[in-house]
């Protein structure tokens, strides 16, 4: 089934001229009615592509890219799929998946400056390296094989080496303390993955388009890289009322190149880098995706910043007195916000499917004056770390502190309290006693029953399973900090069992503590907008509960030298060598035999050399040559003889090596 | 003062956050090093409720700046730190700040940082190491409960705030959180000095840290390198000056040279090019390497990061102008800074850290060592002798004893014995060392005397340690001369011997150095009545050296002798000892156990045979 655009531009090849602005008519609003028209062959497969670009208060700007296919159940096509990247489908029917998540991220997303209370942060925030978890409909029984099939399957897809989460001491199976409640779910976290180009490239061969067309074209590699902060992430829900549909987005923090000016002033009264799409990616949107049903790209001015521009002058216009951007936007929604109408954040909507294909699209925004406004900081800073030294034994400490953000929990009474769910992956070899967990909150060491509301520990087991922690805890709303301990040994791993570069040491995936208190969703004045079945926008209105990912940590383990074996090997060899050459030479010679032989010889004819020294001795002693006694040889075994044979052997060697070198 | 102190405080943390970084404010106190009941080995011990008579007046506030690498995933980090008087800045200190903030601001600008770098402003108002050192202490063991220190120092700037005027109210409440950076991979103390002048920009490295633990020897190595070969300047580690004139090591250099151009001679290949000079500098700077590991005190800040296994080293640097001097200042801190910069960006580079076994060595040259293969062999050569003596004596004790029992003089009777003769010498071994431990935590209890100086203090512990000995020498004349000198020699030996084969595991260096004194006393040591079958020439030489032995080998002299080299014999105290020990134990330096639970026992032994009839 082709797309209504491309259907009409081969139309417009036959038909004539009258027709052809019934067509141009269609192209601009007729979606509606095509839906109608297929109605009633069930629902049609889709593909929408949108861009969020949002300045952020550090001078850095995120943008947000967002594709989203759907395919119907897949009883009315078959196998066979328009749209819908058919590697994925048959990947969602063979392992029976009912949710999957897939996240390459390089770089440490800044929860205090970029964020950490809008729906941005809360779903794609995620920890460095690679994230994969699923949720299965299958009976628990297979799941584990299953999943082992899937990490393959995807390591094949994504050119990466999700396959080392296969083994049973890389995942675990979280039932409430990750997501839903459920235990079909599985969970792995590879923190040391790079992300590259080769993990991009696979993931844009799932869009129609590719990276050919519409707002994918912007993905230049170089400018991508370069990124503060890159996550690429892959998300499937699949289930038999709503078909299969898959989320791509790619989340990037760049900063503007700046002016010679500004980059050396940062202080607090520079002006913020004025950027465009051009400027930010090396490239332009020049036209959208054919085959998408809606291309988009919104900028969102935040909470703070759109208060601080409204209070210069009632934010009506696309330029005012504190910036002003490139392109004029075909619309503006406003945040609808229950607490007060000012401080809502604005989202300017520029649609690219509408563009002329000769005038490229290059958004961007100047500013005027210098503004300082702060993110949506998320209620509560968690932050994670490592205690103790040595290579023995230590503790992970995470810490959650405050922000005071929530005014209105304030004025409730004492006895109210603030849900946190924490969720902790830690591999066999970081060997958590998780009877040491010790919380403090404000200082003072709590009871746990008094703090725990619920609890689920799987403790490690050696070389099979990695222990896995889901604590819900509960503190009162007026707490500034709370702190969790726990003592761990560190463990000794076989020596086949230590990766390459074991000497960095040895990764404890990032912790999750997630706040089901707090909710990010956001609501939009969409009265007159019914057509903007904006899949960005109802995502945002989702609602997903606050959560912090935390740092991964870094445990140095005992790592044994590796170039020791070598060294004893040759040791050892050296040792055995002498050993036995020493060892063979006393047995097998037998001293009665020896003299016996000596005597024989003796008893012969002496040899060439022997006989012609002892002629010569003879000769200057003025004797007669006389046979040597029997008796005689043992002696002269140590005699002056062979001294002088030994000084005279020295002797040339000395005078050959002095003459022989020297020329 | 306490405004101006804040005011540096509050200058560094705005140029920090400046250039982007994460800023907070380190409050400490400053606790003097004092004597607390041994603590040898214990590792961080837990400072309950420190006693707070100090108040709050010695408190001290280190700003420390973080900077995240862009594209990295902050496991790792790399900290450098300057130490700072925040009470009297000097022009140096100021210098060493503005290096630092240089190369800081530069980093938060490069693309290639992958590990974060954290820079610590140290506060040393009343001593470097004490700052560096609380501040590792929060960073890997930091307390959670409200009832210990830090909640203390909050109430003292509390207090300060209150009754200050307007700028003294310090701004500490915003930056209090303690932020951490992953686990740290290398640390640079940057120090920079006003030293006498030379052709050359100057840098000395100092690497020693506690109980003779060295940093892996490659990062002295890079930073050797990146000094001499790409910003020339002169690298220097520390010498013994007074060597570098002796007469004896000249002449020794000389024959060397000779002995090495013979060599050479006669075969061209074999390159022992010798040079005297050389090998003058070489042996100084050997000994103090020596020293200063046997010694067992950290010779800087840097110190207090080998307790957690962090590479670091102090580098000093010295401007060959004076610091006034803007052109030469200007090009010193571009040198220092690509140096600074260079190191930084090669540890950065690592992906694992120092690992190979390069820790044990003593510096002979800035890029000249001698490893542990090497100088273990001078030291078990040393100790071997001792089991054999100890075998060979008492064999020999064993299979004379029916000669002796017809030839000697001197009644036998109601001696045990058999093979079990050697009980009562250990008995009287045992009750020296018993003795040894016991004067060796006197000092503790001396130092509790109010108004004392260090001289009466000697005297002190001097005079407890000679009555301690009294009962001590009656208890053994109740044995009476029972025991053999060659039986109590063998057991003497082979005490000593344990106990330097233990302290070499623990500082080398100073097993080493100590063995160089106590083998050829243990192994020399016979009684001066006894008559020798020997040369009238050998048995007075023999006497001679024992008793020239048992002289040196005393700690005290030993030391006074060390001192007379170093500083001249006008400097030489009484009350020098005590100094050393309490600096040794303040420090916890195990050099002080084995000096009194090894050294000394023997020592007292060895006298006791000389004095034997």
């Amino acid at each position: 089934m082709f797309n209504s655009a491309s259907m009409a531009k081969l139309r417009r090849r036959f038909h004539t001229s009258a027709f052809l602005l019934i067509i141009f008519l269609s192209n601009s609003f007729h979606l509606p009615a095509l839906a109608l028209v297929e109605r009633g062959e069930g629902l049609k497969e889709e593909f929408t592509e949108e861009l969020l670009l949002k300045p952020l208060p550090d001078r850095k700007v995120l943008s947000h890219f967002h594709f989203q296919s759907s395919a119907p159940p897949s009883a009315a096509n078959g196998r066979h799929h328009h749209l819908f990247p058919k590697a994925i489908a048959q990947l969602a029917r063979k392992f029976e998946i009912r949710e999957l998540e897939l996240s390459f991220t390089q770089g440490r997303w800044n929860y205090e400056k970029w964020g950490g209370f809008d729906p941005i942060s809360t779903t794609n925030a995620k920890p460095p390296g690679v994230e994969l978890w699923a949720n299965f409909d299958l009976p628990l029984n297979t799941i584990d094989h299953t999943w082992k099939n899937l990490t393959h399957v995807l390591s094949g897809l994504f050119c990466s080496s999700i396959n080392f989460l296969e083994s049973s001491t890389a995942y675990s199976s979280p039932t409430w303390g990750f997501q839903s409640n459920s235990s079909k779910l599985r969970y792995g976290a590879l923190p040391r993955e790079a992300v590259c180009t080769e993990n991009l490239t696979p993931w844009l061969k799932l869009l129609p388009c590719r990276d050919k067309a519409g707002i994918a074209l912007l993905l230049d590699r170089p400018s991508i890289y370069k990124s503060h902060y890159h996550s690429q992430r892959l998300k499937l829900i699949s289930s038999e009322f709503t078909g299969i549909i898959l989320e791509q987005t790619l989340t990037l923090v760049l900063q503007p190149s700046m002016r010679r000016l500004s980059s050396l002033s940062l202080g607090d009264g520079s002006l913020q880098p004025s950027w465009s799409l051009n400027s930010l990616f090396g490239k332009k949107v020049v036209g959208h995706c054919v085959l998408a049903k809606t291309s988009r790209i919104f900028l969102e001015l935040e909470n703070d910043l759109a208060l601080k521009v409204d209070k210069l002058q009632p934010l009506s216009s696309w330029n005012n007195s504190a910036f002003e951007l490139s392109v004029i936007p075909n619309n503006e929604i406003r945040e609808l916000n229950a607490l007060n109408k000012l401080r809502s954040s604005v989202l300017y909507v520029f649609e690219v499917s509408g563009l002329n294909d000769s005038v490229p699209l290059d958004l961007g925004i100047h500013w005027k004056i210098p503004l300082v406004w702060s993110c949506s900081r998320a209620p509560f800073h968690v932050n994670r770390f490592l205690m103790g030294s040595g290579n023995e034994r230590g503790s992970v400490a995470i810490t959650i502190r405050s922000a005071n953000l929530h005014e209105h929990f304030l004025r409730a009474s004492d006895s109210c309290g603030v849900d946190a769910v924490i969720f902790q992956v830690v591999p066999w070899y970081v060997k958590v006693y998780y009877h040491t967990l010790h919380i403090f909150v404000d200082g003072k060491a709590q009871i746990i029953s008094d703090v725990v509301r619920k609890m689920k520990i799987s403790p490690s087991e050696d070389k099979l399973s990695s222990g896995s922690m889901e604590l819900m805890l509960k503190f009162p709303c007026n707490m500034d900090s709370a702190t969790l301990t726990l003592d761990f040994d560190k463990g000794f791993l076989h020596i086949d069992e230590y990766p390459p570069d074991a000497n960095q040491g040895f990764d404890i995936p990032s912790a999750l503590v997630s706040f089901p208190d707090f909710r990010c969703g956001r609501s939009y004045q969409l009265d007159e907008l019914m057509h903007y079945q904006s899949t960005l926008l109802s995502k945002f209105q989702e609602g997903n509960p606050v959560q912090t990912y935390t740092e991964v940590l870094l445990v140095p383990l005992t790592t044994p030298d590796f170039s020791m074996p070598y060294n004893v090997i040759t040791f050892t060899c050296t040792v055995l060598a002498l050993y036995f050459g020493s060892m063979l030479n006393v047995l097998r010679r037998r001293v009665g035999e020896e003299g016996r032989l000596s005597r024989s010889k003796a008893s012969e004819k002496p040899g060439l050399i022997p006989q012609l020294l002892s002629k010569l001795a003879s000769k200057l002693k003025g004797k007669a040559p006389e046979p040597p006694s029997p008796l005689s040889t043992s002696s002269s075994i140590l005699g002056p003889k062979l001294l002088s044979k030994i000084i005279l052997v020295g002797l040339l060697a000395v005078i050959w090596n002095y003459y022989l070198k020297d020329s | 003062m306490i405004v101006r102190r804040w005011e540096i405080a509050r200058l560094i943390r705005k140029r920090m956050e400046d250039v982007g970084a994460e800023v907070y404010y380190h409050k400490f106190q400053f606790h003097n090093i004092q004597f607390h009941p041994l603590r040898f080995f214990s590792s961080t011990p837990q400072t309950v409720a420190e006693k707070n008579s100090s108040g709050c007046t010695l408190n001290g506030v280190s700003p420390v700046g973080i900077i995240r690498a862009p594209r990295g995933d902050g496991k790792e980090s790399i900290v450098l730190v300057t130490p700072y008087n925040s009470e009297n800045v000097k022009l140096n200190e100021a210098l060493s700040l503005a290096l630092a903030y240089s190369v800081f601001s530069l980093l938060s600008r490069v693309v290639w940082l992958a590990k974060d770098i954290v820079w610590l402003a140290a506060d040393s108002r009343y001593g470097e190491y004490t700052s560096v050192a609380s501040w590792l202490k929060d960073y890997y063991n930091p307390f959670f409960s409200s009832d210990s220190g830090k909640f203390g120092i909050d109430m003292c700037f509390e207090k300060k705030e209150n009754h200050g005027d307007d700028k003294t109210s310090f701004d500490c409440s915003a930056y209090d959180d303690f932020r951490r950076a992953g686990t740290m991979a290398a640390a640079l103390v940057l120090k920079v000095m006003d030293q006498e002048r030379s052709e050359r920009d100057r840098i000395d490295i100092y690497a020693e840290a506690s109980n003779g633990q060295m940093p892996n020897l490659d990062l002295i190595n890079i930073v050797h390198y990146l000094a001499v070969h790409r910003q020339g300047l002169h690298v220097k580690v520390g010498t013994f000056g007074f060597l570098l004139n002796s007469a004896l090591l000249k002449h020794l250099g000389e024959t060397l040279q000779r002995l090495s151009r013979l060599v050479q001679s006669l075969n061209p290949g074999w390159k022992l090019g010798v040079k005297s000079a050389d090998f003058i500098e070489g042996t100084a700077t050997l000994a103090s390497s020596m020293y200063y590991q046997a010694l067992g005190v950290p010779t800087g800040p840097h110190g207090a990061f080998r307790d957690f296994q962090i590479d670091a080293i102090t580098m000093e640097l010295s401007p060959r102008t004076s610091l006034t001097n803007e052109n030469g200042v200007s090009s010193f801190l571009l040198r220092s800074g690509r140096l600074v910069e260079g190191v930084v960006r090669s540890v950065n580079n690592l992906l694992e850290k120092f690992h190979q076994s390069f820790f044990l060595y003593f510096l002979t040259a800035p890029n000249k060592f001698v490893s542990v293969g090497v100088y273990m062999i001078a030291f078990a050569l040393f100790v071997a002798p001792l089991p054999i003596v100890v075998a060979a004596l008492f064999s020999s004790t064993a299979s004379t004893k029916p000669s002796t029992t017809t030839s000697n003089t001197k009644p036998t009777n109601s001696k045990p014995s058999g093979s079990w003769n050697w009980l009562h010498s250990a008995k009287l071994v045992f009750l020296v060392h018993l003795w040894a431990l016991i004067i060796s935590s006197l000092p503790y209890f001396i130092s509790q005397i109010p108004r004392t100086d260090s001289t009466k203090r000697m005297l002190t512990w001097s005079l407890s340690s000679l009555l301690l000995l009294y009962p001590l020498t009656r208890f053994t004349n109740l044995f009476g001369e029972v025991h053999r000198w060659e039986v109590l020699k063998s057991v003497m030996i082979a005490a000593a011997s344990i106990g330097l084969s233990l302290m070499s595991i623990i500082n080398f260096a100073t097993a080493q150095v100590g063995s160089m004194l106590l083998v050829p006393l243990c192994l020399m040591v016979r009684p001066l009545k006894k008559p020798m079958q020997a040369s009238l020439f050998l048995s007075v030489l023999l006497k001679f050296l024992n008793i020239l032995l048992a002289v040196v080998a005393f700690p005290p002299a030993s030391l006074a002798i060390l001192k007379a080299f170093l500083h001249g014999f006008e400097s030489i105290n009484i009350g020098d000892f005590w100094e050393w020990a309490e600096f040794l134990w303040a420090w916890s330096s195990a050099t002080y156990l084995y000096v009194t639970l090894v050294h000394l026992p023997c020592w007292y032994l060895c006298v006791h045979i000389l004095l034997h009839n």
